[in-house]
Parts: structure tokens; C-alpha cells; sequence
């Protein structure tokens, strides 16, 4: 997936299930200061994530997530290293 | 006032300030009572059950359209499930309605008691469905739980309005929401809390429908304009139904100082439970209940003028309720079920039917028992309402029963100050 792609994913996800506005979604946005997330919102986006573009997110790797850009980095690496997992299973 | 506002045991006085509700006959009290009025019923036939092999039930009473889930904002909404989101709009209109305000509601003078079956229904099935399925927890989300566990309800409606006072959440079936509303009273009666945010939800699911169809409980026609069938000869079972019914019980004090506007009173309440059966009522049981109700509320049976009268459209459960009404009441008092309009809304039935009956006593009229046509013989001795009429209520008992043999009588007296 290219990064508009997975931009567009992401803030699909962020308007549709968590019916943020989509004007208030910047990379530089702060899920839980600007944005209200919580803790179970925490939890949920990660789920919703790994609905949308397969894969494990790493828990280690999404506690460090503060902002929207974080959650495009996140899932991109989430993405490539599953790729890359996959590849190198044979399947 | 304080000889006013207490009973002579010092017992504070409990009287409705507000009510809301979802139901199949509409979620506003002005389309409810013109649906009670004009006998209308909210059953439909349910399509997609056909697919559900071993389920012979195919029709429901879902709640009425026009609800708008939005109205809750998301951070609270994400942990309902259909029923507490019920419990939630039917809770905020009751709130309104009593015009009580954001800081009341937090003091801790205010207490929910709001109870259903179990947790949602559908909930739980995408749940398990989920976890069966996959062998995996992966893909659950946080609120899953929140939305399943048995005091969904209450907790989200404590939640939405920032409640600290207690919170009891009644888990009896299809007396859950009885059993809510009479909690409360006691609370509220024994000065324990100012208010109470009352009352019992349900989902129209087909766990619900299947759980009776097993035990040959549940109607199995398919025109859904003739069933259920309260207390009639051809009766074959019950329609499962769905919504939310909660009220505001006040200290009389309470609502007295602060200029509220009065509903009605609460005067008695009574609960027990057979000890015999998990399915089949026991007369001894609802009698006793019955007796213990007015003896709570200092009344005679003679000065009651309405009964709202559980009556599901089983076979043996209605036989055995107007045989236990009978006993208490013989043929003086008028008695008709909502059921055959609203089908069997299940943890919601309680806290709907005491509002029902609540508004039959404002606007001075007994709905009749829809589907009524023929009066079983076993359902005899009592006095059926066949034909809605104008009639003047100044007290009203409300009762309910459920599986386990729990029973619940609820006395509710017109405000006359």
C-alpha cells in the first residue's frame, strides 16, 4: 500500500468508527489531548487496524503511538513486517 | 409538610416524576397511549429467523422506528448494546421529563436500578460467535464485555449522567424491570435516596423466541395482527417483544420542594417467589404476592379499580394468573394485558406496563386485552377487558411474573396530594 493509501485507511477508520470529524484528523493531532480518545479507544483502534490491513500490531509498538502520524508509522511498519513474514513463509 | 410528604410509619411517600420510553407501540408517551387507546399492535413478521433451523417462532415486536442512537454521544454509546441503548434514550426522555438537573443527578442522592434479562443478546452472539468461529480472542473489541455483562443497562445509564448514588441492577427475566422499579421504591421509601432512575430493558432476539419455543411457549402463527391471544381460548403462546421503560421515583419531599410535576404514586410493592417450578407459576405464589402488595400499601382489594395483568399468552401461565387474580380480587375489577399489543418485552415488561398503566390512570381509560375474542374458561372468574372504555383509576396494581417463580405486584395510587 502506498502512504496515501494508508492515510486515507486510517482516517477512514478514525471518522467512520470513532466519529471524530475529519477536519480535526492532522498528523500532528494527539489521539488522547486533541482528539478524546481513551484507553478502550486505545485498544480498539488496534483492533480496527489489524481488521483492516491484516496483520499483528505490536503491543510494545502501539503503546508508543501519541498521534494520528504515529498511527499512519505504525501501521506501516505493521504492514511491512508482515509482508515480510508472509514472503518468507512461502505462502 | 412533614405529615404530608411521610406515611404514618414515617415512611417517606414515593410518587412518579418522570417517565420514558421505547416500545413497540412508539417511544414517546403521547403516540403510547394513543396506540393503547386504539388497540394497536407493534408485532411483525421476522424473515430472518426462517433461517434459524429449529425455530418455529417467526414473528416479534420490535421497537417502533424513528429512534436516533446519535443523540447519545459515541464515548457513552460505544458500550450499549441494543437494549441499553433503550435503557439510555428511554432514560434520558424520563430525565427530561422530570426536569431533573445535571447537579442533582451527581450528588449522590440520585440511584439507578435498571435491569434485563441478561446482557445484550446480540452482544453475546457476536461474541461467540466470534469466538467459536476463530478459536482467537483477536478481534474483540474492549467494550464486547461491557456491552454483554448482565448490568449493562444500569451501568450505562449511570455512566451517561454521571450518577454516584447506588446502583442495582435486577437480573430476573421477565421480571427484571418490576423488580427495578420496586427497588427503587424501597430505596426511595426508606429515605436511602432522594430519586431513583427506574425501570428495565430488552432486545427482541431470537435466543429470546427459541428459549420459549423449546418449552412450547411461543406463538407459533404467523399472522402477526392475531397473536398473542391474552387469556383467549386459542391461545398458543407467546410474541417476544422489545424496548425500555424507565420512571423517576422522587421522595414526595423531594419532588415537593422542588415544584415537580407529579405523574403518580407508588404505594405498595411486593416480591416474591414460588419455591416450586422454574417454568410453571404457582397460584399460591401470585396470590400471596398480590395480597402482600396491598397489605404494603394499606389498601383494601376492594378499592382497587384496575389490574394490568402479566398475561403472556401461554397455555398454562395465563390460566394460572387469573385463577391467583381470581382468588384476591374475584370479578370486581377490570383486568387486561398490553401484551397483545406489544408482544412480550421480556426484562422491559415490568417498568413499560407500570408506565401503561400509569397513563391509563391520567387520561381516564382501560385498554382492553387485544386478541381477546374468546375468553378461555380456565381464564374465567375474573373481570376482562374486551373493549377499551373510558374508566376513572385511582388505584392500580401492576403485575408481573417470571421463570424461577419470581412474582412482583406493584400498587399505584392517582397523586392527590
Amino acid at each position: 500500500m502506498t502512504h496515501d493509501e494508508i492515510v486515507a485507511a486510517v482516517n477512514r477508520v478514525l471518522v467512520e468508527e470513532f466519529e471524530l470529524a475529519a477536519a480535526d484528523i492532522r498528523p500532528d493531532a494527539r489521539l488522547r489531548d486533541d482528539l478524546g480518545l481513551d484507553s478502550l479507544d486505545a485498544v480498539d483502534l488496534v483492533v480496527s487496524l489489524e481488521q483492516t490491513f491484516g496483520g499483528r500490531v505490536a503491543e510494545g509498538e502501539a503503546r508508543k503511538v501519541r498521534t494520528v502520524g504515529d498511527v499512519y508509522a505504525l501501521v506501516q511498519n505493521t504492514i511491512a513486517d508482515y509482508a515480510s513474514r508472509t514472503a518468507s513463509s512461502g505462502s | 409538610m412533614t405529615a404530608r410528604t411521610r406515611r404514618a410509619d414515617g415512611a417517606h411517600r414515593v410518587v412518579v416524576t418522570g417517565m420514558g420510553i421505547v416500545s413497540p407501540l412508539g417511544n414517546d408517551l403521547g403516540r403510547v397511549t394513543q396506540a393503547l387507546r386504539e388497540g394497536t399492535s407493534g408485532v411483525r413478521l421476522m424473515p430472518e429467523w426462517r433461517k434459524i433451523d429449529g425455530l418455529y417462532a417467526c414473528l416479534a415486536a420490535p421497537a417502533a422506528p424513528g429512534l436516533d442512537p446519535q443523540v447519545i454521544p459515541r464515548p457513552f454509546r460505544r458500550s450499549m448494546g441494543p437494549q441499553a441503548l433503550f435503557a439510555a434514550l428511554a432514560a434520558r426522555d424520563a430525565v427530561a421529563d422530570a426536569g431533573l438537573d445535571e447537579a442533582r443527578l451527581c450528588s449522590g442522592t440520585v440511584g439507578v436500578s435498571i435491569g434485563s434479562t441478561m446482557g445484550s443478546p446480540e452482544a453475546l452472539t457476536a461474541f461467540f460467535r466470534h469466538l467459536i468461529g476463530s478459536s482467537s480472542l483477536r478481534g474483540i473489541k474492549s467494550t464486547a464485555f461491557l456491552q454483554t455483562m448482565a448490568h449493562t443497562c444500569a451501568a450505562n445509564v449511570a455512566i451517561l449522567f454521571g450518577i454516584t448514588g447506588r446502583l442495582i441492577a435486577p437480573v430476573s427475566a421477565c421480571t427484571s424491570g418490576s423488580q427495578g422499579v420496586g427497588a427503587a421504591f424501597e430505596a426511595v421509601r426508606h429515605g436511602l435516596q432522594d430519586a431513583m432512575i427506574c425501570g428495565g430493558a430488552d432486545e427482541a432476539h431470537f435466543i429470546a423466541a427459541g428459549t420459549f419455543d423449546i418449552v412450547g411457549g411461543a406463538s407459533r402463527r404467523e399472522d402477526p395482527s392475531a397473536t398473542p391471544r391474552p387469556f383467549d381460548a386459542d391461545r398458543d403462546g407467546l410474541v417476544v417483544g422489545e424496548g425500555s421503560g424507565v420512571l423517576v421515583l422522587e421522595s414526595l419531599e423531594h419532588a415537593a420542594a422542588r415544584g415537580a410535576r407529579i405523574h403518580a404514586e407508588i404505594v405498595g410493592y411486593a416480591t416474591n417467589c414460588d419455591g416450586a417450578h422454574m417454568s410453571q407459576p404457582q397460584q399460591s405464589g401470585s396470590e400471596a404476592c398480590m395480597r402482600q402488595a396491598l397489605r404494603d400499601a394499606g389498601i383494601a382489594a376492594t378499592d382497587v379499580h384496575y389490574i394490568n395483568a402479566h398475561a403472556t399468552a401461554t397455555p398454562i401461565g395465563d390460566s394460572i394468573e387469573a385463577s391467583a387474580t381470581a382468588a384476591v380480587f374475584g370479578d370486581r375489577v377490570p383486568v387486561s394485558s398490553a401484551k397483545g399489543q406489544t408482544g412480550h418485552t421480556l426484562g422491559a415488561c415490568g417498568a413499560l406496563e407500570t408506565i401503561f398503566t400509569v397513563l391509563m390512570m391520567q387520561q381516564g381509560f382501560i385498554a382492553a386485552t387485544r386478541n381477546l375474542d374468546r375468553i378461555d374458561p380456565a381464564c374465567g372468574g375474573i373481570q376482562h377487558v374486551q373493549r377499551t372504555r373510558p374508566a376513572t383509576i385511582r388505584v392500580a396494581l401492576n403485575n408481573n411474573f417470571a421463570f424461577g417463580g419470581v412474582n412482583t405486584s406493584i400498587v399505584l395510587r392517582a397523586f392527590e396530594g
